[in-house]
């Protein structure tokens, strides 16, 4: 049998529910190896020093880990779910800053995610990182410091050259995919 | 939360979303983010795209080398006791004010704790660091805050009521963002006392040598 490849559009998905249903090692030791460098690199481009970037990193893992029970693939592709750990980490031990975090949508018990909407978010997600790869150097970059924490809100506010617009034509999160629940 | 959808007339800004997402805003604005979120579904879900934004970035950064044993050592972390890391929000009821501004005040409206400004209207202070101040305003209807421009940008969230200014009006759920152009003199709407959520990254300046906060309102 030749090797199977995992569909870029569900990356990490099924090794997120296997951390989940069956505190799988093996498929957390994948999710670690692909993510935590990157964790790494982020915080370091964020101002982290490497020791510090490498702890805070392995503590975001270990927030996955316990955390996987609350991931939901029809709201966020893994690497976004990452990114948002590892921000909030950021602001909780780089900036010792308090993060007010938006009420929880609760519509009951919540029932197995549409497996439609959790291959439509995870393919928009994969388009989106596309079409940021492919942005001019330039807006890239403009892209990449905002989220690297180093421009302000009244500086995101003032750039004329950031291309809102077009990385966010990429992805459209539907009202209804957010209140799935409420099906 | 009972969601206000179809009544929010005033969303947030992108470069607030953005901000937010990329957790670069003062905590005060982040408050008055967080709180027009949790009654705002449109600007949740653009709150999701902005966050995948962050997800693309994370997902294609070039990877920086892990230490030889970090694996092991986040499988060791993973075998202690749950640590606060994994705290769950304490369960808030119901109210006129959604869980993270319950949060800051420690319940809901009857727990406010105010203090009369002058005017009738009232205000609350919550404790946030000092890239920003965030205060609760209780204003009388009919009554007006003083005329007043900022240096910086106010973030003004209506809770309870409604106002109006030179610009438009303002009803539960909606967010007015002022800049330092903007002079303006909101206007409890007759009716309904207005509870509003105000964040401001510089100290107004009212346009009077007293302030005008310590005289009293003219009711209209």
């Amino acid at each position: 049998m030749p090797p199977v490849t995992k569909p870029d559009r569900l990356a990490w998905v099924d090794q997120i529910i296997a951390i989940r249903d069956h505190q799988d090692r093996a498929a957390f030791g994948e999710v670690f190896t692909h993510f935590a460098p990157r964790v790494k690199a982020f915080l370091m481009k964020s101002g982290a020093a490497p020791d510090m970037a490498e702890e805070v990193a392995q503590d975001v893992m270990a927030t996955l880990w316990r955390k996987a029970h609350l991931f939901d693939p029809t709201k966020a592709s893994v690497s976004t779910w990452v990114f948002t750990i590892a921000r909030n980490r950021r602001i909780d031990v780089l900036r010792k800053q308090r993060r007010p975090e938006p009420e929880d949508l609760t519509w009951g018990p919540e029932p197995e995610p549409d497996q439609a909407d959790v291959l439509a978010l995870q393919q928009e997600s994969a388009k989106l990182g596309q079409a940021l790869a492919a942005l001019p150097e330039k807006q890239r970059h403009l892209i990449e410091r905002a989220y690297f924490g180093e421009l302000t809100h009244s500086e995101i506010a003032e750039e004329t050259g950031l291309p809102l617009g077009t990385i966010k034509s990429r992805i459209r999160m539907a009202i209804d995919r957010l209140r799935h629940q409420m099906k | 939360m009972t969601t206000h959808m179809n009544t929010i007339k005033h969303h947030l800004t992108d470069a607030l979303l953005m901000g937010y997402s990329a957790g670069n805003l003062p905590e005060g604005f982040n408050l008055v983010v967080a709180t027009h979120i949790s009654l705002c579904d449109e600007c949740r879900a653009r709150m999701h795209e902005f966050d995948a934004v962050g997800g693309a970035i994370v997902g294609d950064v070039v990877p920086a080398d892990m230490s030889d044993d970090s694996l092991a050592a986040t499988l060791r972390m993973i075998e202690l006791p749950d640590q606060a890391v994994t705290k769950s929000r304490p369960m808030t009821q119901r109210g006129t004010f959604p869980a993270p501004l319950q949060e800051y005040v420690g319940g809901d409206l009857g727990a406010v704790n105010w203090r009369k400004v002058g005017g009738g209207v009232r205000q609350a202070i919550l404790s946030t660091d000092k890239s920003a101040s965030v205060r609760l305003l209780h204003i009388p209807a009919g009554a007006a805050v003083p005329d007043h421009g900022h240096r910086g940008i106010e973030l003004t969230l209506v809770l309870q009521g409604a106002f109006h200014d030179e610009t438009d009006r303002f009803a539960k759920g909606d967010i007015e963002v002022a800049t330092e152009d903007l002079n303006h003199q909101p206007i409890a709407e007759m009716g309904e006392d207005c509870i509003c959520l105000a964040a401001t990254d510089a100290p107004l300046r009212f346009n009077s040598l007293i302030p005008r906060l310590l005289q009293p309102f003219l009711r209209i």
